[in-house]
């Protein structure tokens, strides 16, 4: 089959490799029919994130049909149509149970390394570091599921993939992230970052009913997205984000700050993201963590800072003297998407809501490696990138057109 | 439902101009800026004491060269200062790094050896900074005179806002805050009182 390999730095290919097949009896193998690249996979395209092995098949985001189910497998069946979470989860474990099913205790199958790391092991994900269990991700023709009893969302044929792909990470990730603010009618919920989970944040933290919602971000293109459901934007090269935040909360600061940005936060602007970027280069620092600094400086004292944002290791010159005197609550962690997709699946039948508005580009499997590099420089407007394994490379189908 | 958009590519039609903004908050800029003053106060100091410039510099006989170079460095400094677009100016300050780091070349009189080396050392680490700062502002202004396109049409609300605000409220205990961080005014706050 062909798969989306990992090479290296900035090498990524559109490679064949064994088919996958069923290695326990809870197994599923899915073809799959529509994947995304989200920006975590870009953490592991510009080598940020430890762990990665040369020939390792990206991607988290996908789904597809069922095309082979393992015999203790009493959920699926061969034909059924499922969006597969990002996670690896057990649904057996003390955190599966409580519904904490990104930490789930059993299904990382390299859990010493990821003890060694975090002090203890977090769930298995799919394509993401050998830290995280080390599966075969889902940018690939076909992927094997372990645990498929347990996570995988059965979705109905009424609904195209477009629509319910995002059930598997960025909606429910940037529905936790508003959800876990414990928005109020009166508050203001300003969110670092206009991407696909900081899209997916200001919606949701309208439909949790926020006063008001603010976006800062440079790219006029995603502001613009952005606004386009009501939320208020900062554009922080053009404007100072402090002082326009002061100005829209009556100069008390946001209650609500979400960090839909994380490790690679881009601010050519200040003297900490020098610095960042140098200790990065030096490798005595692995995060760039300019926007939870501002973050911290921003938000309303006793308010609430949720971080959906990917960091993967150290950061440097927190000012945790404001977290603590100004009683701040920070909340985060890799989401428990099977606690919400569930009732966003119902939401999205209902028409509440249609996520396929973040997608901004459709290409074959083949030209995933240089969607990559758009998608990282956020050219052409480049907002999320979903592929269809199967489907014929642009280039290829241009090339034969123009034979005669 | 169908998909309102192409969601295969961004919809040539809704391409937007580059927006021209009054003020650019950027790292290259507020380098920029220094560098700008710096020129200005260099230049000052070439054009009024042209003589001890050059005796500070190794480069004995060459101060009517120095008082032209002094002249150039406050016509970039006022560039850099005042320009919306600054990254020709500070390409001009890496061009008379060039000419600074030839004249002193040429200059050298084997005699004031220590001023000499030191000036140049000095040259070439202003150099560094300058190249680094020109290239930051190139890379920014070519980004920002990128066409955008406009997605304002996507609110992702398929029944509008107005259905869509409060559609959900639902927080489960677990990510509840403490009674006493929320706002004064909502429902059951004095019981919490």
């Amino acid at each position: 089959m062909k798969a989306l390999c990992w090479h290296g730095k900035k090498d990524i290919r559109c490679e064949t490799v064994p088919d996958p097949r069923i290695e326990e009896p809870r197994d599923a193998i899915v073809k799959v029919t529509s994947c995304a690249i989200c920006g975590s996979d870009l953490h592991l395209f510009d080598g940020f994130m430890p762990g990665m092995m040369e020939g390792d098949i990206m991607g988290h985001e996908f789904m597809g049909e069922v095309v082979e189910v393992g015999p203790g497998n009493k959920k699926l069946k061969v034909g059924d149509r499922v969006v597969v979470p990002f996670t690896i989860v057990c649904g057996e474990c003390d955190q599966c149970r409580r519904g904490n099913y990104s930490v789930c205790e059993r299904t990382n199958r390299n859990k010493a390394l990821a003890e060694k790391v975090f002090g203890h092991t977090t769930a298995g994900l799919f394509g993401y570091t050998h830290l995280t269990g080390g599966y075969p991700g889902g940018q690939a023709e076909y992927v094997r599921v372990p645990y498929a009893d347990v996570a995988p969302v059965k979705v109905p044929d009424g609904l195209t993939d477009e629509q319910v792909l995002f059930l598997g990470d960025i909606l429910p990730t940037g529905w936790q992230a508003a959800v876990q603010c414990d928005i109020q009618p009166t508050d203001t919920v300003a969110v670092w970052g206009a991407g696909p989970v900081g899209q997916f944040a200001v919606r949701a933290a309208l439909m949790l009913g926020a006063r008001q919602v603010v976006v800062i971000d440079r790219l006029p293109d995603r502001l613009s997205m952005a606004k386009a459901c009501g939320a208020l934007t900062i554009n922080f090269e053009e404007e100072s984000v402090l002082e326009r935040l002061a100005e829209l909360t009556g100069g008390k600061g946001p209650e609500k700050c979400i960090d839909a940005v994380g490790m690679e936060a881009h601010v050519p602007r200040t003297l900490d993201s020098v610095y960042d970027r140098a200790k990065q280069a030096l490798m005595l620092e692995s995060d760039r963590a300019h926007v939870l600094r501002e973050i911290i400086y921003a938000c309303r004292p006793a308010g609430t800072i949720s971080i959906p944002g990917v960091y993967g290791g150290l950061v440097d010159k927190i000012p945790f003297g404001a977290v603590m005197n100004k009683g701040l609550t920070i909340r985060t962690g890799q989401t428990h998407v099977n606690r919400w997709a569930e009732d966003l699946l119902r939401r999205i039948e209902e028409g509440q809501i249609d996520p396929s508005f973040v997608i901004t580009h459709t290409v074959s499997l083949e030209d995933g490696p240089q969607m990559y590099e758009t998608f990282r420089d956020k050219e052409d407007g480049c907002i999320k990138v979903v592929m269809k394994p199967g489907e014929p490379s642009r280039h290829t189908a241009t090339a034969e057109r123009a034979q005669p | 439902m169908n998909n309102a958009y192409d969601l295969t590519r961004p919809d040539p039609a809704r391409m937007r101009p580059p927006v021209e903004a009054r003020y650019v908050r950027s790292a290259p800029r507020t380098v920029a800026r220094g560098l700008g003053w710096f020129s200005l106060a260099l230049g000052a100091t070439e054009w009024w004491r042209p003589a001890s410039t050059a005796r500070a510099t190794g480069l004995d006989g060459w101060a009517p060269v120095v008082k032209a170079w002094g002249l150039r460095e406050i016509a970039v400094g006022a560039g850099l200062l005042l320009s919306r677009h600054p990254a020709p100016w500070a390409w001009a300050r890496v061009a008379g790094d060039v000419l600074d780091l030839a004249t002193l070349a040429l200059g050298r009189d084997g005699v004031h050896h220590r001023r000499h080396r030191a000036a140049t050392m000095a040259v070439l680490g202003v150099t560094v900074v300058d190249v680094l700062c020109a290239r930051a502002l190139s890379a920014e202004a070519r980004r920002r005179s990128q066409p955008w396109y406009d997605y304002s049409d996507r609110s992702g609300f398929p029944k509008g806002l107005q259905a869509a605000r409060s559609a959900a409220v639902m927080v489960p205990d677990d990510m509840r805050a403490p009674p006493a961080l929320r706002p004064y005014g909502e429902p059951g706050a004095e019981q919490r009182a």
